[in-house]
């Protein structure tokens, strides 16, 4: 198919129904309601399901069904939606249904605003709901991205059976880039364990609830064995110029986007700077970080929060290099000399005698 | 008579041994007198009768009945607490075949899954919910319920249930009674034996509306929890006869079963080559052979603003979507929300020869400003040498610069001669591409003729086009050729 410039909420939607997705339910908001609009329009027309659920509490709890039916589900929100749907998250997670829930970041706590923010991060990567679970998390920074990851986390989440989170912001959801699309697959067959309402599926059950200490012990080992493997296999990042790189700036989404620009202004004024862009969120891409440590001086971290990424990368290196931080909230984005200026500001002294203070 | 005998035997459509339970295997987890238990069995024979086991997904709540897939050998899910009827739905949406039962306490189905229910009824889910009623979380062990009569003690109205700080009595049925879409309603009793006969009827009649395809349809039942009450089976069964009953009327609400229509059957879905023009990602012609790398190197970054109305957004996506027919790499970023509510809107555009690291333009080489905010706000971070297109009659004294290249036209007064003041957006883009060479007519019309539905919006954009270029053509334009190319 050729290249057609596409919405990134809508790159969404288009290459979940080529991926077999059959059934979305949702309930609007900005700036994630493109993503249910263009479900109301194509989900119908290829045999689906498409219902605008009461509330993102029952969104959640429909996709449940949907996916212990056995079908190919999707919802997409943003923070106070998702808010919502952490319950259903766990009970997803621990009865170990697969599918995929798109939140596509705005400006909070409470109402906050529409405008692009990455403060979701800690609820959908650490896991907001109760219990020890885990959702893969995946981070596009592109259109093509929104569509090629949403291809990957329907894969991912039937092959986990979890819940995998497509985790974009604001402007990655409304920004319009040239999306080439995979080809479309049959809807595949439904996994063994769902419940049909056939014969063969009669003896199925799906629930999350494990009265015995002994036995949910055994089946949160299970779960914690299987984020291990997540993590030995899933964990994804572009690396972009950092061969050389002295300086490794670290950013997911469209602050990945703004710092490829400040690598190459930095570049062009002789300082040697790469980039970290994590494509999956959880796992979190540690072995690349460390590798990096190897020959970078430093990281510098910028996220729209006041510091959820930060963690992940400081925990990553666990004190091998140090780790600064810069960060726009409440909708700004920096752009990427307002991002240089605090490189050169921060990393100025040592830029020009080779050294880099180690803080803390 | 056997009355009673119907309520013991045990159905197909329970599991003999209940192994998924830990001990006992042989007897429920209910108390004894316990309606769950009753309820179970009705609802089991139901099945058995109408042959459905095979076909049937039990939905179960967080209630004492969590654990009701020990007991019915069907398919099981359980769900979160209050949400079984949005579980319900989307099972049964997904797969129309099955019967879908979604079975619920009060607690769960009247207090915490009060929004769940309403909807489900309100969209006539065909599905059918049993909801039992005992007036008290069992549990939890004896707290409030929505369903608790007036004056009522439990765990948490430890002075009886006041209408003033704990409110009435919620009637489900009633409520739902209010709705168009279910066809079929009504409240029975577990008070009595024939209470009991009655309510297997109506709970088989439930289950039947759904293998004919009816639509939904909601039993109450009355129900004992000894255990909680603190009542011997036979005093709890009196008091769902005198008490319970008194406040919540048996009897049927609804029953619309005559005139339900059938539900029209789902379209069949499409072969799967068919996907991608349905999502409109093929437009049935030959594909075009892929663009080459035009000879020239590009790398603007446009910021396009103005207030909302002017088109400022379609503008930018004409130069996105001509950029990506002519072979350049492209990205268009909206503004959006409350900034268009306030009536300004910009977005960034960026066309270039070279992957795009940020779609953000913070310092554009390309500003086409339709007002004089826009103008003000977006001038000062123009990158010197760069064009600025603004829509008025001249620059402002106090907003210039003699680093620029400047043009300023009146785009919208152009586009009111034309007799379509809206088309201010498509005269200045013709007044770019005339005075830059920027993209070819081809590509241009292309992106219009895409992006434009209307036949008649085609045409005056056609003539905007012309119009822009025209007046450049009146008034040469000092935009070096040589400045785009190459910055
Ligand atoms: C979100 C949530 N809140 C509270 C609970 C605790 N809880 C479990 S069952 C229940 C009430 C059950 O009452 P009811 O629905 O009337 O069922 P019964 O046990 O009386 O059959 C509550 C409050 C829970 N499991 N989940
Ligand atoms: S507590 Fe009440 S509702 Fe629960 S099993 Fe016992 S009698 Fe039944």
């Amino acid at each position: 198919m050729q290249a057609q410039l596409t919405k990134g909420n809508e790159a969404i939607v288009k290459a979940a129904v080529l991926a077999g997705c059959r059934a979305f339910y949702g309930y609007p908001i900005t700036p994630a309601s493109e993503i249910t609009e263009a479900a109301a329009l194509y989900l119908p027309q290829v045999g689906g399901v498409f219902l605008q659920a009461e509330s993102e509490t029952a969104s959640i709890n429909m996709l449940y069904g949907g996916a212990a039916a056995g079908i190919r589900c999707m919802t997409a929100s943003s923070g106070p939606g998702i808010s919502l749907m952490q319950e259903g998250l766990s009970y997803i997670a621990g009865a170990e249904l697969p599918c995929v829930v798109a939140d596509i970041m705005r400006g909070g706590p409470g109402l906050g605003n529409i405008a692009p923010e990455q403060s979701d991060y800690n609820q959908i990567v650490k896991g907001g709901g109760h219990g020890c679970y885990r959702t893969l998390v995946v981070a596009p920074g592109s259109v093509q991205e929104m569509a090629d990851l949403t291809t990957w986390a329907f894969d991912l989440a039937d092959e986990y059976r979890n819940p995998v989170v497509v985790l974009a912001d604001g402007y990655t959801g409304q920004m319009m880039e040239p999306v080439r699309f995979a080809d479309p697959i049959a809807v595949p067959p439904a996994p063994e364990w769902a419940v049909r309402g056939t014969a063969l599926t009669r003896r199925n059950l799906v629930t999350s609830i494990f009265l015995e200490p002994d036995l949910l012990e055994r089946h949160i080992r299970k779960l914690e064995a299987k984020y291990h493997e997540a993590e030995r296999q899933v964990a994804r990042a572009e690396c972009w110029r950092t061969d050389d790189a002295e300086i490794v700036l670290v950013g997911y989404g469209i602050m990945g986007r703004v710092l490829k620009a400040v690598v190459e202004q930095a570049r062009a004024q002789g300082i040697k700077v790469g980039l970290m862009r994590p494509i999956t969120l959880y796992p979190f891409p540690v072995a690349t970080l460390r590798e990096l440590s190897r020959n970078a001086r430093a990281f510098l971290v910028a996220e729209l929060s006041t510091g959820q990424l930060v963690d992940d990368v400081r925990l990553a290196l666990d004190g091998r290099r140090p780790v600064e931080f810069f960060s726009r909230v409440g909708g700004n984005v920096p752009s990427a000399e307002e991002v240089m200026a605090f490189l050169v500001h921060t990393f100025g002294a040592s830029i020009e005698n080779q050294e880099v203070l180690v803080h803390g | 008579m056997g009355s009673l005998t119907v309520t013991h035997e045990r159905a197909d459509s329970f599991f003999d041994t209940f192994e998924r339970k830990a001990e006992l295997q042989h007897q429920t987890h209910y108390c004894p007198g316990c309606g769950h238990g009753i309820v179970h069995k009705l609802l089991a024979q139901a099945i058995d009768e109408l042959g459905i086991q095979d076909r049937t997904i039990l939905i179960s709540p967080v209630g004492c009945s969590v654990f009701a897939y020990y007991y019915f050998d069907v398919g099981n899910v359980q769900s979160a607490h209050g949400r079984a009827p949005a579980v319900a739905t989307a099972v049964k949406r997904s797969r129309p075949e099955s019967i879908v039962v979604s079975y619920q306490g009060d607690g769960d189905l009247a207090a915490i899954g009060t929004a769940e229910i309403v909807h489900a009824a309100n969209r006539g889910e065909p599905i059918t919910v049993i909801f039992v009623n005992n007036g008290i979380y069992g549990m939890t062990g004896g707290q409030m319920a929505p369903t608790t009569p007036l004056g009522r003690k439990s765990t948490t109205s430890p002075f009886g249930r006041n209408q003033w700080t704990e409110g009435f009595p919620v009637h489900v049925c009633e409520l739902l009674n209010s709705l168009e879409a279910p066809v079929f309603i009504e409240r029975v009793g577990l008070g009595n034996n024939k209470q009991i006969m009655n309510a297997a009827k109506v709970i088989k009649r439930a289950m039947e509306n759904q293998v004919k395809g009816l639509g939904f349809s909601f039993v109450e039942v009355l129900s004992p929890c000894p255990t909680i009450w603190k009542f011997n089976p036979v005093e709890a069964q009196r008091f769902v006869r005198e008490e319970m009953a008194k406040v919540f009327a048996i009897g049927n609400l609804r029953d619309r079963t005559k005139e339900a229509v059938q539900r029209p059957a789902a379209t069949p879905p499409p072969a799967v080559e068919d996907i991608p023009r349905i999502l409109g990602l093929v437009n049935g012609e030959a594909e075009a052979p892929p663009t080459g790398r035009p000879d020239r190197a590009l790398n603007l970054h446009i910021k396009v603003a103005g207030f909302g109305g002017q088109g400022v957004l379609l503008l930018g996506e004409v130069l996105a979507e001509a950029g990506l027919e002519s072979g350049y790499e492209v990205s268009w970023l909206p503004s959006y929300g409350p900034e268009m509510r306030s009536g300004t809107s910009n977005c960034h555009v960026r066309l270039s020869s070279d992957p795009i690291d940020s779609p953000l333009v913070s310092r554009p080489n390309v500003l086409l400003a339709l007002n004089e905010p826009s103008l003000r706000k977006f001038l000062p971070a123009l990158e010197p040498g760069g064009i600025v297109l603004y829509n008025g009659e001249a620059f402002p004294e106090d907003c210039a610069r003699r680093d620029v290249r400047a043009m300023a036209l009146p785009f919208s007064h152009l586009a009111d001669e034309m007799g379509e003041s809206k088309a201010g957006n498509i005269i200045m883009l013709g007044a770019l591409l005339e005075a830059t060479g920027l993209l070819e007519e081809e590509q241009v019309i292309g992106a219009l003729r895409r992006l434009v539905k209307s036949q008649r919006w085609f045409e005056l954009d056609l003539k905007a086009l012309e119009c822009g270029r025209e007046e450049v053509r009146k008034q040469p334009f000092p935009l070096a050729e040589d400045y785009l190319w190459g910055v």
